[in-house]
């Protein structure tokens, strides 16, 4: 039985929240569990978890601040929103990194048993923001959460410095009593999750519950809100993070080229989740191999490939420096191989758990010799799934190695799933030789691997254990059709030739460019990748000023759909926003001499719409940037 | 039932020419391979060679046999991801002292430790030859060389003691002027369940000529040479005049059974467990007094990592049935609109 509050209930169309505390205080779990149980009310959701990448940097200091900031809305959205509406501050550090983003008004929520005198001054205050009025401009709730949480624990015996871990869950218990969110699944998550020890369980239970009674009975609330279930469509859905999402579409891509999937990888952030997550899975058709180093994990991916399986590879940044020297051989081999990039800010270690789009060139030319690879780039957490299979597609049907690109907001980002049939995903399985496909002079029958198919420049692949298919492939140059060592100047050319020729192929079997553009535009704005939904909702509110603008998101980037240069002839203005110093501004503009506007950030972080926005309402005022 | 041919060395030559130098060493360990593949019978469509760079990673284009010459060092690392995903493969992995103990050392000493069901053979000849005869990992120190005309100041590596070290299951040692040892080994090495590692002393006639000479010289053999057998005592020189026991110290001392008789004499075990004697025995041969043992120094049975994926595989199917999309899309919490 419930009791019926009598406090006011106000009905909010969308909310931003962002938890934030030090990396230790468990404010990923909280956001994540907030995030799945509206997910589960019916709301559209996406999340940006952003945090450091010291695993503990010291307590209460600046650089240990891990945030995890929600949007939730009753309708579709693109993005977790550019200011949060809540903050949840575990701490002073936690206020101090994030109070700048909170939009002016905004609830303020401060744990105020953390602001004594030593966390005050590790995060620069000079006196109590919580006291000293600096906060006047938002509605601010010092609610003492640790003592709380003790108090709430205190009767199962649990050490304090145990029973404080679960001040996470107490602020989880407030903000779900606040914006009328439901519990029971809180509830269960935390008797499964904690199952191995149960005093944990019952501490965080306590915790959450109190937190949820501290909000009803406590005046400082006299209100909640409540956001209503979106309008998504019709389906059954759950909530994904990118690397989730490019996970399942590995395990779905080899499941329907009937192919065993192997995945050699080599542990780096923001990549590793994929590695962790396939490895969950081996009653699948995959082997997951982590490897020595990220050399040998693209080389044993290559090794399965040459074998007939999937071979895939994940990294990010620094691994894909390393693995090069491989794709060039695939190149050469023309072998199917896969190569996650998950992106994050570079150079050199440069910022591990941030995310950019500052590999594209890198990914397109980053190999000695002429050495095309085909590319393809994620745009939602959830597309990360139909990008895997379409990366898959294109590598066993061209015979190649291709890039799939994802970013560190991709890939910790989520939203909801559509969960498809698994009949209706296309079927992308290929022949493999089994027979002769050359008569010499002689009459004698032999296989030539380089001997292609006419419509695709594939060559055929005969997998080891085919009886009278045995042959020799390697990096060396090879004659085409027979694949011998040739050291023949004229069929170097031709080589080079064909291995660009095919991969200009690939755009036969790729959909044409969408362009979204209701209203008869003259500037479109061009995006590719992870900035597809600050782009999209900054494109919808200016059209609901009234104003024309056209929207196109590039997913394949090499080779580019077949009508990329008639779009981009028919507009005045192009603007390309990338969260890079202009990569694909320079390919758009070398490729196509076509003078493109840009617009780069360069922070780590991803675009705000309003950003984008801006930069389109300048545009349209025929202003420039 | 189909009459099984005889197979002959010619089915396991390749169509190409063979381009080593005249006189390499390496034309010897060919004619080994092949041959004793074709006594084996081994298919030859289940048999893959991967190689990496240099003169020995030639190798697979001779082979009449699926193969890959790959890049320099990468050659374990390639070969480790096909064993894994074809289990039902024979894949040997052919290399040279700078191939597989410069730049692919790390690759190597990882596919050892993990036992991954490959026959690793390389060719040591103790110098740099594609390249043109720069000193290797395994060249003495002093060596002078285009580049070390003062002498190399790098302390090569004992590749025996190196693979023990990498906890090998199947370390042996042979050389290019021995063809029946050769094949011994090499059969030996394709018989082991697991990662095998044969180191093969080869003589690079153009720039490191002789390297071996005074081991392998069929004059010097007796003397120098020790040629380890299980379960026999380990002797060697004229009428096994010589023998190997155990000093106070634990170091090994050579015994001269003129003056001392034969029982101190330790017996080789090739299956011992603890490879203890098997790495002082990789130590012999530093001194000009001393032999440099030939044979399996270690072949030991642990599962191989192949084996140990598979049994997680139908485990894992065991316990949650085959793959199946629709379970894995729903293994989490959903939601209907
Ligand atoms: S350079 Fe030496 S190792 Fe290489 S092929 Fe010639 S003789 Fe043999």
């Amino acid at each position: 039985m419930t009791v019926a509050s009598d406090k006011r209930r106000i009905n909010l169309d969308a909310l931003v929240i962002r938890f934030a505390g030090d990396s230790g205080d468990g404010m990923q779990v909280a956001g994540d569990r907030f995030t799945a149980g509206s997910a589960i009310f019916g709301n559209d959701i996406a999340t940006f978890p952003n945090y450091p990448a010291e695993i503990r940097a010291p307590a209460g200091t600046l650089a240990g601040v891990s945030a995890f900031q929600v949007q939730i809305a009753d309708h579709d959205i693109y993005t977790p929103g550019d200011s949060p509406m809540v903050l949840v501050a575990m701490n002073p550090a936690a206020l101090k990194a994030n109070i700048a983003d909170l939009a002016v008004g905004g609830v303020l929520i401060c744990n105020s048993d953390a602001f004594d005198k030593r966390n005050l001054e590790k995060a620069g205050y000079q006196s109590n923001p919580t006291e000293d009025g600096s906060l006047d401009n938002y509605k601010l709730y010092s609610v003492p959460i640790t003592s709380l949480t003790l108090e709430a624990c205190k009767d199962i015996g649990a050490k304090p410095r145990d029973a404080e871990r679960s001040k996470n869950f107490f602020a989880l218990g407030l903000i779900t009593w606040l914006y009328d969110r439901p519990y029971q699944s809180t509830l269960d998550f935390i008797k499964l999750r904690y199952a191995k020890n149960p005093q944990v369980v019952e501490a965080n239970t306590l915790a959450f519950n109190a937190g949820r009674h501290f909000g009803e009975t406590t005046e400082a609330f006299e209100s909640s809100f409540e956001i209503l279930p979106s309008q998504l469509t019709p389906g059954e859905y759950t909530n994904l993070t990118g690397n989730m999402a490019l996970s399942w579409g590995l395990i779905a891509a080899s499941t329907k080229a009937s192919l065993p999937l192997f995945l050699g990888s080599y542990p780096i952030t923001p990549a590793s989740d994929i590695l962790h997550e396939l490895s969950k899975h081996r009653n699948f058709n995959l082997v997951t191999f982590q490897a020595e180093d990220e050399i040998a994990a693209v080389g044993s991916a290559l090794g399965a490939s040459f074998g007939g399986a999937i071979g895939v590879t994940t990294t990010s940044g620094p691994g894909v420096d390393l693995k090069s020297e491989t794709i060039g051989l695939a190149v050469s081999l023309e072998l199917p191989l896969i190569l996650v990039d998950v992106q994050r800010g570079g150079p050199s270690t440069g910022l591990p758990t941030k995310a950019e789009q500052s590999d594209l060139l890198h990914v397109l030319f980053g190999r000695h010799g002429e050495a095309p690879v085909a590319v393809v780039a994620a745009a939602t957490p959830a597309h990360c799934f139909e990008a895997a299979i379409e990366a898959v597609r294109i590598a066993l049907m061209y015979r190649t190695p291709v890039y799939l690109l994802s970013d560190g907001y991709l890939a910790n980002g989520s939203e909801p799933f559509c969960i498809p049939d698994p009949e209706e995903l296309p079927d992308i399985s290929i022949e493999f030789a089994t027979s002769p496909n050359k008569i010499l002079s002689d009459g004698s029958e032999v296989f030539w691997p380089y001997l292609r198919d006419q419509d695709t420049l594939a060559r055929p692949l005969a997998r080891p254990g085919t009886r009278g298919l045995e042959h020799r492939i390697g990096g060396i140059e090879k004659a085409d059709g027979t694949g011998n060592i040739s050291y023949d100047p004229a069929n170097h050319e031709l080589m080079v030739r064909l291995r660009a020729a095919k991969i200009e192929r690939i755009a036969d079997s790729i959909p044409p460019l969408q362009v979204d553009d209701p209203d008869g535009a003259s500037i479109l704005v061009l995006g590719w990748g992870s900035t597809h939904g600050a782009i999209l909702a900054a494109v919808n509110e200016v059209r609901k000023l009234g104003k024309k603008i056209a929207r196109a998101h590039l997913v394949h980037l090499n080779p580019f759909p077949k009508n990329l240069s008639e779009i981009l002839n028919r507009y005045e203005t192009v603007l390309i926003p990338e969260m890079n110093t202009g990569q694909l501004a320079m390919v758009i503009r070398s490729t196509f001499l076509k003078d493109v506007v840009q617009l780069n950030k360069i922070q780590g972080i991803p675009f705000k719409v309003s950003e984008i926005k801006a930069a389109l309402i300048s545009l349209l005022d025929g202003g420039q940037l | 039932m189909a009459m099984i041919e005889k197979l002959t060395r010619k089915d396991f030559m390749s169509d190409q020419e063979v381009r080593w130098c005249p006189g390499c060493g390496d034309y010897s360990i060919l004619a080994a391979m092949q041959l004793l593949l074709a006594d084996l019978g081994v298919e030859r469509h289940n048999t893959v060679f991967i190689s990496g760079i240099g003169c020995a990673a030639r190798f697979p284009y001779y082979m009449n046999t699926y193969g890959m010459h790959s890049i320099h060092g990468r050659a374990p690392a390639i070969a480790t991801g096909l064993a894994i995903a074809r289990p039902d493969l024979d894949v040997w992995v052919i290399g040279g002292d700078g191939d597989m103990l410069s730049i692919g050392a790390n690759h190597l000493l990882h596919a050892l430790r993990r036992n991954i069901n490959l026959v690793i053979v390389m060719f040591n000849n103790q110098i740099y030859g594609l390249t043109k005869g720069q000193y290797s990992p395994t060249s003495e120190l002093g060596k002078i060389t285009k580049s070390s005309p003062f002498g190399s100041a790098d302390q090569p590596f004992n590749p025996i003691s190196l693979a023990l070290g990498a906890e090998a299951t199947f370390v042996a040692r042979t050389h290019d002027m021995d063809r029946s040892h050769m094949q011994y080994v090499l059969n030996r090495a394709h018989q082991h369940k697991g990662a095998s590692f044969v180191e093969i002393y080869q003589n690079c006639n153009v720039f490191n000529d002789g390297a071996f000479e005074s081991l392998t010289g069929k004059e010097n053999r007796q003397d120098k040479l020790l040629m380890l057998r299980d379960k026999e005592p380990i002797r060697f020189g004229q009428d096994a005049r010589y023998g190997i026991g155990l000093d106070q110290d634990g170091c090994l001392r050579i015994i001269d059974t003129d003056l001392e008789g034969t029982e101190k004499i330790l017996t080789h075990n090739e299956y011992q467990a603890d490879p203890s004697l098997a790495f002082a025995l990789s130590r012999l041969g530093a001194s000009e007094t001393e032999p440099r043992p030939m044979g399996i120094f270690r072949d030991i049975e642990r599962e191989d990592y192949g084996a140990a994926m598979t049994a997680q595989h139908e485990a894992a199917q065991k316990k949650n049935g085959h793959g199946d999309l629709n379970k894995l899309f729903r293994s989490q919490a959903t939601w209907q609109v």
